[in-house]
């Protein structure tokens, strides 16, 4: 198979199938991600690290998946796998039927930005730029028109409820507000998984449930979604809970249909407004 | 990605740092600006002295005495039986040579002109009507020597622009008298400004004829030189092996060493001095064309610092999408926007510099040299950009958003 062509067929198939975050409804059973007998393993001869050791894993349409472990567990490893930040040393990873490792840098660029949207730790926005800026980032790699761009990065913000912060630099926003601007700049370009590492570790109790909410909203609204964490509290939001040790998944919980709202929102507690997109 | 977007980024990229961006751009600037300023002074330095030579007239060869003309060759010479002096013979037999257009004699003394209260001292030349179209000088007003003024030795002169100036002021010289040395002169042309040559001014002189000079200044003594006219610039040359052999015969010389007198060819004068400048002006180039070598080199290390200190906007940026090759394009647009801006001043800055007169020499830009530095700069921002900009494409995201 040509380089090329992997490629254009994924991007045929993500778009002519369902689109996961449109309907949500059809064609559950396809993964979103698939992992098949992933191992990584870091430096040669005597120093090699084992970080990974064999992970098979699908994660479906509209699925709500939070990842736990210890910290060098492979968790972060298993993230950048998945992000395609990375490829895997043996297996397969397939991310929307596109197997990512006959894909070159270039390749593995526009998937990420296609596919995924990343939501850090440490937020990673730009210093220096906007709100708004920093959320239309993506979008001017994928080629949008300056207006389009101002159009969509304005409605990512108002989903978030930062919509009277756009003009911002990060410098002046709260921890849990910029980590909310990450989140917009996430889903901007509607992609097939929102994958978030540790979202909430920087963040405050208050701010964090919040940060939370705004992920159990998108959730209900059709995203899938992918939590790594080691939050006992965090990973309740989730619809299926994955434990990773020593490289290896040790626990799969499922404990929510994949199409049924997140557990949190299914509370009379969670009396909030609805997010819609 | 359009690169219009490239450009806004690189921008962007730039305002985060403006000292530094600003510090970068003017060592480009002072490159660029200093390859056009020196190579124009050497440009115009060689354009003076072209200028200065062209005046003495490129046809023209100049006999000396060497007695005259060289200390020491007259304390050598003073064993010898004669040496004997250039006369109005030699020149008379000079003006029959194939070849030559006039042999002009000379005698020069300096002397003190006065008229009302000012006073100029000045080398007054006795000569013939022929010496200024020999050596160049046209007259401004007035009218030149005669041939009758000359057999009749009347006290008339030709002074140069800037004699008439300190004597005359504005007013008009030409039908005053002057005083020299107690003997009144009139005045009855006055020479075209030829400017300075920057070894003397050819414009502090006057011309009187020959017998008038002798009669009443230095008396009939021998020449000081004889001003030689070739008809054409071809015929420099042998010109000047006739004069040797004419004036070998006439003083009876066996060999060159006893030779006492020498010839200044205005040509070879002219080609040594070219080539000199052409040096002076090759070296100033090059010291510039170094400077701006360094320039290039402050740009990548700038570049390195920046790369490295967005190392994690490069991981981020990685993250978010943006495949390697825009990565490079927006950091060599930034290391080619500083070489550029900076290249654009230099040129500016470059062209204010040749408004001034620099060590007595006024600078010539060269448009050449313009385009060249301009276009250096801009290769240097693709060269000295490209190895940062090529680390920052290579960066592999997941090292990259590590960085703290």
């Amino acid at each position: 198979m040509k380089r090329g062509s992997g490629m254009k067929r994924g991007r045929a198939a993500g778009r002519s199938g369902t689109g996961p975050a449109e309907t949500g409804l059809t064609d559950t059973s396809r993964p979103v991600i698939r992992l098949v007998s992933v191992t990584k393993t870091y430096g040669t001869g005597d120093a090699t690290v084992h970080a990974l050791r064999g992970v098979s894993l699908d994660v479906v349409t509209r699925d709500y998946v939070a990842i736990m472990g210890a910290s060098g567990s492979g968790k972060s490893t298993l993230m950048n796998i998945i992000g395609c930040l990375d490829i895997p040393t043996e297996g397969r990873f397939f991310i929307d039927d596109i197997d990512s490792a006959v894909l070159d840098e270039r390749q593995l660029a526009l998937v990420r930005n296609r596919k995924i949207g990343f939501v850090f730790q440490s937020f990673n926005l730009i210093p220096r730029m906007s709100a708004q800026e920093n959320v239309a980032l993506p979008l001017s790699y994928s080629g949008v028109k300056t207006a389009e761009r101002k159009r969509r990065s304005e409605a990512a913000l108002a989903l978030v409820g930062l919509q009277d912060r756009m003009r911002h630099n990060p410098s002046q926003l709260s921890g849990g507000q910029q980590q909310r601007v990450a989140v917009a700049r996430a889903l901007v370009t509607t992609p097939s998984l929102i994958l978030a590492d540790e979202p909430t570790g920087n963040l405050d109790t208050m701010a964090s449930r919040d940060l939370m909410h705004v992920f159990d909203q998108l959730n209900a609204a059709g995203r899938t979604v992918v939590l790594i964490t080691h939050e006992r509290d965090v990973a309740s939001h989730a619809k299926r809970v994955i434990h990773v040790q020593d490289g290896m998944i040790v626990a799969d919980d499922r404990r929510t249909d994949p199409l049924d709202l997140p557990p949190m929102l299914r509370r009379p507690a969670a009396g909030q407004p609805m997010v819609s997109g | 990605m359009s690169p219009g977007q490239v450009l806004r980024f690189a921008l962007a990229g730039l305002a985060s740092n403006k000292l530094r961006s600003a510090l970068t751009c003017l060592g480009i600037l002072i490159g660029v600006g200093s390859v056009i300023l020196l190579v124009a002074v050497g440009n115009g330095s060689s354009q003076a002295i072209q200028a200065s030579l062209n005046q003495l007239g490129t046809n023209s060869l100049t006999v000396l005495h060497e007695a005259s003309g060289s200390f020491l060759a007259a304390g050598s010479a003073s064993g010898a039986q004669s040496t004997q002096d250039l006369t109005l013979t030699d020149a008379q037999d000079l003006s029959q040579a194939s070849g030559v257009e006039s042999a002009s004699p000379v005698v020069s003394t300096s002397q003190s002109l006065t008229y009302g209260g000012n006073s100029a001292t000045t080398s007054i030349e006795g000569t013939y009507p022929s010496y200024f179209q020999a050596s160049d000088s046209p007259i401004a007003s007035g009218r030149y020597l005669s041939n009758s003024d000359v057999t009749s030795a009347r006290k008339v002169l030709v002074i140069g622009a800037t004699t008439a100036t300190d004597l005359f002021g504005t007013g008009n010289p030409v039908g005053q008298n002057v005083d020299v040395a107690g003997v009144p002169f009139t005045v009855i042309g006055v020479l075209k400004a030829k400017g300075s040559s920057g070894l003397q001014s050819a414009d502090t002189t006057a011309i009187a004829p020959l017998t008038t000079v002798q009669e009443a200044l230095t008396g009939y003594g021998s020449l000081n030189d004889i001003l030689v006219e070739a008809q054409t610039p071809a015929l420099v040359n042998s010109v000047e092996s006739e004069i040797t052999a004419i004036l070998d015969k006439a003083e009876d010389v066996t060999s060159s060493t006893q030779a006492n007198f020498e010839i200044l060819n205005q040509s070879q004068l002219l080609t040594a001095s070219t080539s000199t400048s052409h040096t002076f002006t090759v070296l100033l180039g090059a010291v510039a064309a170094i400077s701006l070598l360094v320039g290039g080199i402050g740009i990548t290390n700038i570049m390195l610092v920046t790369v490295t200190e967005r190392t994690r906007e490069i991981g981020i940026r990685k993250a978010i999408g943006a495949p390697p090759g825009v990565i490079l394009a927006q950091f060599l647009a930034e290391a080619t926007l500083l070489s550029l801006i900076g290249g654009a001043l230099g040129v500016i800055g470059g062209l204010i510099g040749t408004r001034f007169t620099i060590v007595g020499v006024k600078p010539v830009a060269v448009p050449a040299s313009i385009a060249l530095a301009f276009g250096v700069s801009l290769l240097i921002g693709l060269f000295f950009g490209g190895y940062p900009a090529n680390r920052a494409a290579n960066m592999r995201p997941v090292e990259a958003l590590r960085y703290e």
